[in-house]
């Protein structure tokens, strides 16, 4: 079905060259990015091999720019071998042959070394108007070179759609490696991943502070679910949440100051707010059903949850200093997981459809939602911090892969896990280290 | 050969003997006691009541089933499984010194959160029935591992149907 999609849109060029591109870039973490699916706005951009790009600096710029390019579903690449005009700044740039590949956008650049550092230019031509969209340059050590390169694949998309790059910001989720699970954390594009929790016992739920800093997760390594804070920087850690009974599905609040849990002490499962260091709980929901899974609203106001009250799991909105809990989804029976988006208007989630459990988003205000996967069985839907996309894990022949999706259903992207499954992801804030 | 050891009356012996015993019979359920055949925690779980065997380590007993099976998104407890939770509460009616954690599970599908929320729900029932039958709050932890435990990796009812349970599990076993 998605072949004969891309067929018929003679996308499975481009398809085809990416499939030969993307293992020749490809670094050596687990993570590679391919596209699954096409929007039709997609911007068509030469990223051309920076000079000097592979001497000196750690790694290559360009592959990781077009990575990233491609993650964000709005741009295709346009192929740079065979194209008779290899520039390295905006002057060598020879429009017409740009024209002719089929590029509106050419990105160039180079790299320097200088005084025991590197300098990175680059430049963001438009083809049809022959001339700079942007441009920078960065001095830099050489083990810089990714930060840069996601810097600049950051200008290029905020260039072009107007919107704040996601390519500095890092994700989480967890792997499992044989009888081990690792807390992993990596770049967006499953770059520089690593281990910051290593158990045999299970490890779920990881959330992140609002400043990236630190993490809060559920780990069964005292032979129950309890929640836990770690710092990212020193890896130092402590219990939040410790109550008899089970403690999970932390949230940050945006402040970053409470935690939202769901706690078991009433006897049922109810969500309560503790302070991010631990201290006494404060009960939010008040019912005799399941209440879980909560989640903040931007401004903090709101908390959105899920809870079994009126038989099956649906989402419920309630103030965050309490209050009489208002239903969100009506459609189907079992609605879950919800994250809601940075501008606070809409919100995604996971509805179970006829055994397939789907990412969908939904607007506030109304009833009306839309279906952003592909596939059968997805898990734990969560925003880019631009709100752009949606970061979920899908259930693939047994194995779960990270897909980010764009908001408008436009385009989907697979981050293919070569080692172990992935479960659990989230999308971490914005940081420019 | 047990019995011969029983003859001897040695407290010490006893519990080696009730830790030996149980070793055969299954060793899923019942694979902490085997792995503490030294004298510390064989001697917490054996020899009690003047002498007698403690019956949670006598693999004829009711007790020796620690696992509580549940229908289909369902968490009461079916008459089927009603004979277990009896039993453990009236030992624990019994023994006011000794503890358990009743963890929930789930199958495999849907979000973890909410599996963990309705193991939790099933760990909860049991523990309910078991205070009705005498045993004290204190003496019961109800926790869930949701989906993260199955004790069946496959997809099929039967595979679904062994993954829907409580595992009873006592404190230093």
């Amino acid at each position: 079905m998605q072949l004969a999609f891309f067929l018929k849109d003679r996308r499975w060029l481009w398809m085809a060259f990416l499939a030969v591109l993307l293992p020749l870039g490809a670094r050596a973490e687990d993570m590679t990015i391919e596209i699954v699916g096409g929007g039709s706005n997609q911007h068509a951009i030469a990223v051309v091999p920076f000079k000097s790009e592979t001497s000196g600096v750690n790694e290559a710029l360009t592959p990781t720019i077009k990575n990233d390019l491609s993650l964000s579903g709005v741009f295709r690449m346009v192929p740079t071998e065979g194209v008779a005009n290899v520039p390295f700044s905006a002057a060598d740039v020879k429009y017409p042959l740009w024209q002719a590949a089929g590029a509106q956008l050419v990105a160039v650049g180079s790299v320097v070394p200088t005084g025991g550092q590197f300098r990175i230019s680059f430049a963001l031509q438009d083809v049809a108007q022959k001339k700079t969209l942007t441009s920078g340059q960065f001095t830099v050590g050489a083990d810089r070179a990714r930060d840069v390169a996601h810097t600049i694949a950051n200008m290029i998309y905020e260039a072009i759609t107007g919107q704040k790059g996601i390519f500095n910001t890092r994700i989480v989720y967890v792997q499992k490696m044989g009888s081990e699970y690792h807390l992993q954390v990596a770049d967006v594009d499953g770059g520089r991943a690593r281990t910051v929790l290593r158990s045999k016992e299970p490890i779920i739920s990881p959330s992140w502070s609002p400043d990236g800093n630190k993490l809060a997760y559920v780990s069964f390594e005292t032979k129950k679910p309890v929640v836990w804070v770690q710092d990212l920087a020193t890896g130092q850690r402590r219990m939040v949440a410790n109550f008899k009974g089970s403690n999970s599905a932390p949230a940050w609040s945006p402040d970053g100051t409470h935690l939202a849990v769901t706690l078991t002490t009433s006897g049922n499962s109810q969500v309560y707010i503790v302070p991010a260091n631990g201290g006494s709980p404060r009960r939010l929901t008040h019912s005799s059903a399941i209440d879980t899974e909560p989640t903040w609203s931007p401004d903090g106001g709101s908390i959105l949850f899920v809870s079994d009250r009126a038989g099956g799991p649906q989402i419920y909105r309630i103030a965050a200093n309490g209050g009489e809990p208002q239903r969100l989804t009506y459609a189907g029976s079992y609605n879950v997981s919800p994250k809601v988006s940075p501008d606070g208007k809409s919100f995604t989630y996971i509805r179970r459809e006829g055994g397939r459990f789907r990412v969908m988003i939904q607007t506030f205000g109304n009833n009306d939602s839309r279906v952003l996967s592909d596939g059968s069985y997805n898990e734990r839907p969560s925003y880019a911090p631009n709100g752009q996309l949606v970061l979920y894990a899908s259930d693939q022949g047994g194995k779960s892969v990270l897909y980010a999706a764009t908001t408008d259903g436009g385009s989907r992207v697979k981050l293919a896990v070569i080692n172990g499954s992935v479960q659990d992801p989230a999308w971490g804030p914005s940081s420019n280290p | 050969m047990n019995w011969k050891q029983l003859a001897l009356g040695a407290a010490t012996v006893l519990a080696l003997a009730a830790c030996s015993s149980t070793k055969p019979m299954d060793p899923a359920a019942t694979a902490p006691v085997a792995s503490g055949s030294g004298a510390n925690s064989g001697a917490t779980a054996g020899a009690q009541q003047g002498g007698a065997v403690d019956p949670l380590n006598d693999p004829n007993s009711q007790l020796a089933k620690r696992n509580v099976y549940f229908d289909f998104d369902s968490s009461s407890v079916r008459s089927s499984e009603k004979p277990t939770v009896e039993a453990h509460a009236a030992y624990l009616a019994a023994h006011p010194d000794r503890k358990l954690q009743v963890q929930g599970n789930t199958d495999s599908r849907g979000s973890r959160e909410y599996n963990l929320a309705l193991g939790q729900r099933r760990a909860e029932s049991v523990k309910n029935a078991m205070q009705v039958l005498g045993a004290k709050d204190s003496q019961i932890e109800a926790i869930s591992y949701g989906k993260e435990k199955p004790k069946s990796n496959g997809s099929s009812d039967a595979d679904y149907a062994e993954n829907r349970r409580d595992d009873i599990v006592y404190q230093g076993q």
